[in-house]
């Protein structure tokens, strides 16, 4: 279907966004802009070694500099707070925000200072004196599985946090009746999103209530609570303030470790005090770093090119502690054969712990680097049969007639169409004169290829990676809410229950409610509850706000609409059958005469309660909270599970050139379709899959937080980690395909990891067919110049044209 | 401590800093103009771009004491004078330019200071103007076309 299935007043129409004007004209809300009478300000002291036991820590002379406050160390801090939450049964992995006795990373914190100012902070931080006695350390994570390897828990007895393997239909047999088998090894570097502003904090501790007040640059499932619970208090002494403007997270805003700390000192001082990281900080010891994975990959194919079986181990690098990281390795089960139809399938993640700077989610959370494994595994399949990439994929897309499809690993893909997504993204990049280029190019002496890459995007997350990565933890709901209230004066504003970095979830809420109460959304407020006041949400992560905040919106309008159907119906006199409800306004069938518009309805609920029909709510608000579709199931024993209900698909068509002195690779046209059903607001859509495909660029050929051998983040500022400007980000283009959800409430699909899923892929298919003519490859992320130099280079030698 | 005077918006301000105050410390912290941000800190991501004399610059570079008697223009002046947005902030909004809104002012004073040389800049030539500024949500597509749309309205007498 290639057109919403109806016609709608405002979704899927161009409207300008809510969020927009606050920030172009400088009037946001940020962390950083919250600003308390008597607020203090914190500077950390971080570890110089990746490893090391604190012998002593003296903190008389920063105490002594004037505008000192207080110096805390870890000894006093974890004693008087709660290891964080680990995301596996791994209780022995304790963190904390501070050090205490051992450090396990270089850049880990060590003591925070509080002063009246953050220079005075960081003056303060560097006379505090801390005596190390250096340690064993481990950078290597393959090492790190190795039986004598330095530990980097100890207690824990292993440096594998997680593993194990999953094996679902007949893969031996598969593997034992191919025609041919290939086997490879994949690297994906240790990049992430890097948002331009760093994680902030803001605490107040209000002894007379008990309330500690936090504003923080966040996006963190159940963040309130597990505040609270590190903290030692009950949830409702914890009030998060969610209408705070977060600048940029795509996941890796998680800031627990900075939250509990600075809740502590504010509590410990009773005044407010602020933390904003600075960009080394963000970079050394924020905990943002993402996926840093090893893929050995095992496919079993047909000579016709029909794939049979795979077998996939994905090893990943979670450095020194984990909260929720080694769950990154979970998501990928809910679409483990990408839109491809193979059924049998075994899956070995291993999480390991190194002495690295710890990983936290990044957008996508772990599909991204499993979609680049997979199109790497079907280029190479092509390779070795000389067939063409493209026909590859077509003999082993899931076809639009076979959905639902159930897919080995247990999650049904709730509708898609392709191969249609693939024809409109070949027609739109123009295959055939993108060839003639390509070859144009390589005639005149010039390296150059031809990315294609065809991923999913699991969406509307349902977190039942908990339950199969940790049987400890039976999660099976996820469910998010939406609060919305019709004021006497007929104006609607709705509430949703989280903080947002950019998705635009007030034009989102503003829109469906416009649409669902045929009112103009330009005139409907949306604002961010607290978390004391505020319904469930498990937060925007996993591409789930357009179906779960969008699905909470629609249904508690539907109940407003219900209400003033069921009070016109009891003031006309007839049943709630016979009204007709147009532009908010109630009338018997077309009957004019007969008729009580929304202003009437909106002061019969306010003001006449002898108008409302017996057993109605005066006033005029709905709440509804909505849980996952799909979901509320464990998984089986053999690990099978429904992950994320809702799948989007993308096509990503692309033409790289690589120059032939320097090996700098250059995009010359990018064109990716795109399929997430009904798009709620297109220039959202579009935005978010622009900004993923620029991330994409990033992590496949720039970006990695490289560390030395003895330890230490190479990368830590945004001269050595580098960022695709737009200069490295070529025009974009996207053609846009509708096969909407049968599962939600418009049809609409996820889209917040839309393009990320798929451009590091792309780029690895385009920069592998610009070497093939030296026949030499490239499998590891990311594809620097200096790395592609290095392969021209050998290759060119060992053909002997150097 | 120095005292410094200097005209920020168009409108004479003055305060008292240390000399290791940087000028955007100073906007922020001291006149509590917030539209301009912090991002690396150290010149890359253009986040706290200002225009210093008509130039755009980074103010996590410069010290508050160097801009004596200079005029800096923040995103808070880049309103018209009736306060309503300008033609490239409401372009900004009719292509939805932006999406957390962090680099926006930056983007701004950058896509400003362009315009005021060149009003009708090729795409490589807006390109090349925002080259310097780091944005982690948009892919750059939308601010790209958010300029250009500027220019054509502008082309068009609106101001």
């Amino acid at each position: 279907m290639s057109a919403p299935p109806k016609q709608f007043r405002y979704i899927g129409k161009h409207r300008r966004t809510k969020e927009d004007p606050r920030f172009v004209t400088g009037t946001g809300s940020f962390v950083a802009d919250v600003q308390l009478p008597g607020m203090k300000h914190v500077a950390l002291v971080a570890s110089p070694h990746p490893s090391a036991r604190i012998c002593a820590i003296r903190i008389d002379a920063a105490m002594a500099l004037p505008g000192v406050i207080a110096v805390v160390t870890g000894a006093e801090y974890c004693a008087a707070t709660e290891s964080h939450l680990v995301g596996v049964d791994a209780p022995a992995v304790r963190r904390y925000a501070l050090a205490n006795d051992v450090v396990r990373y270089a850049g880990e914190w060590v003591a925070a200072v509080v002063a009246e100012s953050r220079a005075l902070a960081e003056d303060a931080a560097e006379l505090v004196e801390v005596n190390y006695e250096p340690l064993p350390f481990v950078m290597d994570p393959e090492k790190a599985v190795t039986p004598n390897a330095p530990l980097v828990h100890p207690t824990h007895g292993s440096n594998v946090i997680f593993q194990r393997t999953f094996s679902w239909g007949p893969v031996e047999q598969r593997f034992r009746e191919a025609d041919h088998q290939l086997k490879f090894r994949a690297r994906w570097a240790r990049s992430a999103t890097v948002p331009i502003e760093t994680f902030g904090v803001v605490a107040n501790w209000h002894r007379a209530t008990g309330i500690l007040d936090v504003w923080a640059s966040i996006q963190m499932p159940k963040f309130p609570d597990q505040i609270a619970r590190s903290l030692r208090l009950p949830g409702n002494a914890v009030r998060v303030h969610f209408d705070v403007d977060v600048g940029g997270s795509y996941g890796v805003k998680r800031g627990i470790k900075h939250t509990v700390l600075t809740g502590y000192l504010a509590m410990k001082l009773g005044v407010p005090v602020r933390l904003i990281e600075d960009r080394l900080e963000n970079m050394r010891g924020g905990d943002m770093h993402g996926p840093d994975r090893i893929f050995d990959m095992q496919v079993a194919f047909d000579r016709d090119g029909t794939i049979r079986g795979l077998k996939i181990r994905a090893l990943d690098d979670v450095g020194a502690y984990a909260g929720r990281s080694p769950l990154q390795l979970g998501k990928p089960v809910g679409a483990i054969c990408g839109p491809y139809q193979i059924d049998a399938i075994e899956y070995e993640p291993i999480s390991v712990l190194t002495n690295k700077t710890a990983q936290e989610a990044v957008r996508g959370f772990g599909q991204a680097p499993t979609n680049y494994a997979l199109e790497l595994t079907i280029d190479r399949v092509a390779a070795f049969l000389k067939q063409d990439r493209i026909a590859i994929r077509r003999r082993n897309l899931i076809r639009a007639e076979q959905f639902p499809y159930l897919i080995p690993s247990g999650t049904t893909y709730d509708s898609g169409d392709y191969h249609t997504v693939l024809t409109k993204a070949l027609d739109a990049a123009g295959y055939e004169a993108l060839i003639a280029k390509r070859d144009a190019l390589r005639r005149a002496g010039n390296l150059a290829g031809i990315g294609i890459a065809t991923c999913l995007e699991p969406s509307g997350g349902n977190s039942s990676f908990e339950p199969l990565f940790n049987p400890k933890n039976d999660t099976t709901t996820w469910m998010d809410s939406c609060l919305v209230r019709v004021d006497l004066s007929g104006a609607i504003t709705g509430v949703m229950n989280t903080s947002t970095a950019g998705q635009g979830h007030e034009t989102l809420v503003s829109t469906v409610l416009g649409e669902v109460l045929e009112r103009d959304p330009n005139t409907i407020r949306v604002v961010h509850a607290d978390s004391l006041n505020a319904l469930p949400s498990n937060s925007p992560v996993g591409s789930r706000m357009a179906i779960m905040l969008g699905g909470a919106a629609a249904g508690a309008a539907r109940k407003i609409k219900d209400a003033l159907i069921v009070i016109a119906a009891h003031n006309l006199g007839v049943a709630a059958s016979e009204i007709v409800y147009a532009d908010g306004n109630c009338s018997v069938g077309r009957d004019a005469t007969k008729r009580l518009t929304w202003d009437q309805l909106v002061e019969i609920a306010h003001r006449k309660f002898h108008k409302l029909p017996a057993g109605l709510e005066p006033g005029l608000q709905a709440k509804f909270v909505w849980e996952v579709p799909t979901g509320g199931a464990l998984p089986t024993a053999e690990g099978r599970i429904q992950m994320y209900p809702c799948f989007s698909f993308e096509a990503h068509v692309v033409l790289v050139e690589i120059d032939a002195l320097t090996a700098q690779p250059r995009i010359l046209k990018y064109t990716c379709g795109h399929d997430c059903g009904v798009m709620i607001s297109p220039d959202i859509v579009h935005g978010m899959t622009y900004g993923g495909i620029a991330h994409g660029i990033g992590a496949a050929l720039y970006e990695k937080f490289a560390f030395t051998d003895d330890g230490q983040l190479s990368s830590g500022t945004f001269m050595d980690y580098l960022m695709p400007s737009a200069h490295e980000v070529p025009s974009l283009a996207i053609a846009d395909h509708c096969t909407p959800s049968p599962l939600t409430t418009f049809g609409q699909k996820g889209s917040g990891e839309a393009g990320y899923l798929g451009a590091p892929a792309a780029l690895a298919s385009a920069i592998n067919d610009a070497l093939s003519p030296l026949a030499t490859s490239i499998e590891s992320l990311p594809m620097t110049r200096l790395a592609l130099f290095e392969k021209i280079e050998a290759a060119r030698h060992h053909k002997g044209i150097a | 401590m120095h005292h410094i005077t200097l005209k920020v918006n168009g409108v004479t301000r003055s305060g008292e800093v240390n000399a290791r105050t940087t000028l955007v410390d100073f906007l922020r912290d001291t006149l509590r103009l917030t539209g301009t941000h912090v991002g690396c800190e150290h010149g890359i991501c253009g986040a706290c771009s200002v225009l210093l004399d008509g130039e755009p610059v980074r103010s996590c570079l410069i010290f508050a004491v160097q801009v004596e008697g200079q005029s800096v223009t923040t995103v808070e002046g880049l309103a018209k004078p009736d306060g309503s947005m300008s033609v490239l902030q409401d372009s900004f909004c009719e292509t939805h330019g932006l999406q957390c809104g962090y680099c926006t002012s930056g983007m701004l004073i950058a896509a400003h200071a362009l315009l005021a040389s060149n009003a009708t800049p090729s795409e490589h030539a807006i390109r090349d103007a925002i080259g310097g500024n780091l944005c982690r949500c948009t892919g750059y597509q939308q601010i790209v076309e958010a300029i250009q749309l500027a220019a054509k309205r502008r082309a068009g007498g609106e101001r």
